[in-house]
C-alpha cells in the first residue's frame, strides 16, 4: 500500500485518515527551534466534504488514497443509480445518490461530468458549470421589464429551482452555473 | 503545465538578492569591528548530530563509510575555540533533512558565532545590537522572557512544573486541534510553544526567551536552580524564532552523557543511529573556554529585512528547485 510521509505532504494530496479519504487542502510545518516537529493540516473529507484540521508528529507516514478523476459521459438514471459511460473504452459505471449530491438536479441525459474515484468505486459527481434547461413553471412574464432586477422562482425540467429575472418565461431555455445554482442568460436549443 | 516551465527560475526577486548581500556585508563588518574573526569549518563530517529532532543527510562515500552534511557547524566551531582560535563567526550552509515550510528550507544560511567570556545573557544583548544594525526598523530594547514567563503569559501555565493536560486545555481554550498522538511531556511543550506562546512573540521588538526546561537544554549548561533549567535562549521577531544560543557545555563526561542519552532515544524511537563526534569529545577534555555561542537563521533575518511571509522569497532556488 502507498503512503506519504509528512514531508511529501502539499495542498491537493489525498490520504487517507481513519479510514476515509480526504484532500490537504493546507499544511504548515511547525518547528520550535530546537524541538519536536509538527505539520498542521487542513484536510477535505472527500466522502463528506467536512473540512478539519489535524495535528501530526514530522516524520508519520499516512496511507495514500487512490483516488483519480475521470471524464465520463452521463447516460440515464435507474432511480436509484445513476449511470456513466467512460467515452475511452465504453465501460459504465453507476454512482448512488450520495456521490452524486446536488448534481442529479442538472442532468437529462449525456451530459459530460466528472467522476471522482476512490479504489475505482465513484465518490463525487460535478455536473458541468453550465447547463442549458427549459422553464416548466414560473410566474407569467412582465413584457418589457428588462431593467428592474427583480427575480422570481422557476422551476426547470430537472426539478431544479433556481431564481431567474422577471422577464423570464415558461418554455423559453436558459442557461444556469451548477456551481452555486445561479441563472446566467437565456438561451437557444 | 505553465509551473513546469517556470521551474528553473529563482524564487527570489532581484531586490531580495541585493538585499541579502548587503546584509551579509553588514554582518560581516559587524563583527569585524568587534575583532571577531571569520572562519570556515568543513560541511561533511564523519560525525552526525544525535539530537533526535535533527535528521542529517547522508552522503555515500566511495569504498569507505559515510558522511553526513553539518546540520551546524557547532562542534568544528568549539574545537577551534579549544584550539585557542579566541571569538570566531561563520557564515555557511546547514542541512537538515525534512525540515520544509513557510519558514524552513532543509539547506539554509547559518550566522554563528561564539564569544569568549560571555554568558547568555551577554550574548543575548549582541544578538539586539547586531539585529537593530542589520534592522533599522526594530525596537533597540528588547524583551526578556523565561520560558516560564513566556508559558504563563501566553499559555496561562507554568512548564516547569505543569504536565500534559495543562498543554491540552491551554490549546483546547485557544481553539487549537491537539495533536493525536501519544507525546512525551517535551513534545507536548514544543506544540504547545510552536503554536501558541512563540506566534505572540518579537513584535515590533526582539523577544528573548531564555532558561529552557533542563530537558531541553541541547548543549547549554544547566544551572542548578530549583527546578534546574538549562542556560540557553531563543531569539524572536514577528512570531518567528531566529536564533538559538547557549551558556555552553564545556564538561566533557556530561557531554559524553548526553550523546548517549539522545542515542537511546534515537534507538527508542526507531531513528537510524548516527556516529557521536569524539573529536569534539576530545576537545571538551583538553579544555573549552569559557564562553556562549549562538546560531543565527540567516534566511529569517532577510525574510524579516524584506517583510516577506515565506523563505522562497529570499532563497534563489528553494529545495524543491534545486
Amino acid at each position: 500500500m502507498a503512503s506519504y510521509s509528512t514531508n511529501e505532504f502539499k495542498a491537493g494530496l489525498k490520504i487517507i485518515i481513519d479510514g476515509d479519504p480526504y484532500n490537504i487542502i493546507e499544511n504548515e510545518f511547525v518547528k520550535p527551534g530546537k524541538g519536536q516537529a509538527f505539520n498542521r493540516v487542513k484536510i477535505r473529507n472527500l466522502r463528506t466534504g467536512k473540512v478539519l484540521d489535524r495535528n501530526m508528529k514530522s516524520g508519520e507516514t499516512v496511507e495514500a488514497a487512490d483516488v483519480v478523476e475521470m471524464d465520463v459521459q452521463y447516460l440515464y438514471s435507474d432511480g436509484q443509480f445513476w449511470h456513466f459511460m467512460n467515452p475511452e473504452n465504453y465501460e459504465q459505471l453507476a454512482a448512488d445518490a450520495t456521490a452524486m449530491g446536488d448534481a442529479p438536479q442538472w442532468l437529462k441525459g449525456e451530459e459530460a461530468c466528472k467522476v471522482m474515484l476512490w479504489d475505482g468505486r465513484p465518490l463525487a459527481v460535478t455536473a458541468p458549470v453550465f447547463a442549458v434547461l427549459k422553464v416548466t413553471e414560473t410566474d407569467p412574464g412582465l413584457r418589457g421589464d428588462t431593467a428592474t432586477g427583480g427575480t422570481k422562482a422557476a422551476k426547470l425540467e430537472t426539478g431544479a429551482s433556481v431564481r431567474v429575472p422577471l422577464f423570464i418565461n415558461e418554455g423559453e431555455l436558459i442557461k444556469v452555473d451548477t456551481r452555486n445554482a445561479t441563472y446566467v442568460a437565456r438561451a437557444k436549443e | 503545465m505553465r509551473c513546469e516551465e517556470e521551474h528553473w527560475r529563482p524564487t527570489a526577486s532581484p531586490a531580495n538578492f541585493r538585499l541579502r548581500a548587503e546584509l551579509l556585508k553588514k554582518a560581516r563588518a559587524f563583527f569585524d569591528a568587534r575583532g571577531v574573526l571569520e572562519v570556515e569549518t568543513p560541511a561533511l563530517s564523519h560525525a552526525g548530530a544525535t539530537d533526535r529532532h535533527l535528521a542529517s543527510f547522508c552522503v555515500k562515500q566511495p569504498h569507505t563509510g559515510n558522511l553526513y552534511l553539518q546540520t551546524s557547524p557547532e562542534f568544528h566551531m568549539k574545537r577551534l575555540l579549544a584550539a585557542g582560535a579566541g571569538d570566531i563567526y561563520q557564515l555557511c550552509k546547514v542541512f537538515r533533512a525534512g525540515e520544509a515550510g513557510r519558514q524552513h528550507n532543509p539547506e539554509f544560511t547559518l550566522l554563528e558565532w561564539y564569544r569568549l567570556g560571555f554568558d547568555h545573557r551577554r550574548l543575548m544583548q549582541e544578538v539586539a545590537e547586531l539585529v537593530c544594525r542589520l534592522l533599522p526598523d526594530v525596537d533597540a530594547e528588547p524583551d526578556y522572557l523565561s520560558y516560564r514567563q513566556a508559558f504563563e503569559r501566553y499559555a496561562g501555565f507554568n512548564p516547569l512544573n505543569g504536565n500534559p493536560a495543562n498543554c491540552r486545555a491551554a490549546l483546547q481554550q485557544h481553539g487549537i486541534t491537539p495533536p493525536p498522538v501519544d507525546l512525551d511531556y517535551d513534545a507536548w511543550l514544543d506544540f504547545t510553544a510552536g503554536t501558541l506562546v512563540y506566534p505572540a512573540l518579537g513584535q515590533g521588538r526582539i523577544t528573548f526567551v531564555y532558561d529552557y526546561p533542563a530537558s531541553q537544554a541541547a548543549l547549554a549548561r544547566i544551572r542548578a536552580d530549583d527546578p534546574p533549567v538549562a542556560e540557553r535562549f531563543e531569539a524572536f521577531l514577528n512570531g518567528m524564532e531566529f536564533a538559538n544560543g547557549f551558556h555552553e557545555l564545556a564538561d566533557a563526561t556530561e557531554q559524553q552523557q548526553r550523546f548517549e542519552h539522545d542515542l537511546e532515544l534515537r534507538a527508542a524511537q526507531g531513528l537510524p543511529p548516527v556516529l557521536m563526534d569524539g573529536a569534539l569529545l576530545a576537545a571538551l577534555q583538553s579544555g573549552l573556554p569559557v564562553c556562549a555561542g549562538v546560531a543565527l537563521g540567516f534566511d529569517r533575518l532577510v525574510m524579516l529585512a524584506a517583510k516577506a511571509s515565506s523563505i522562497e522569497d529570499v532563497i534563489a532556488f528553494p529545495f524543491a528547485r534545486a
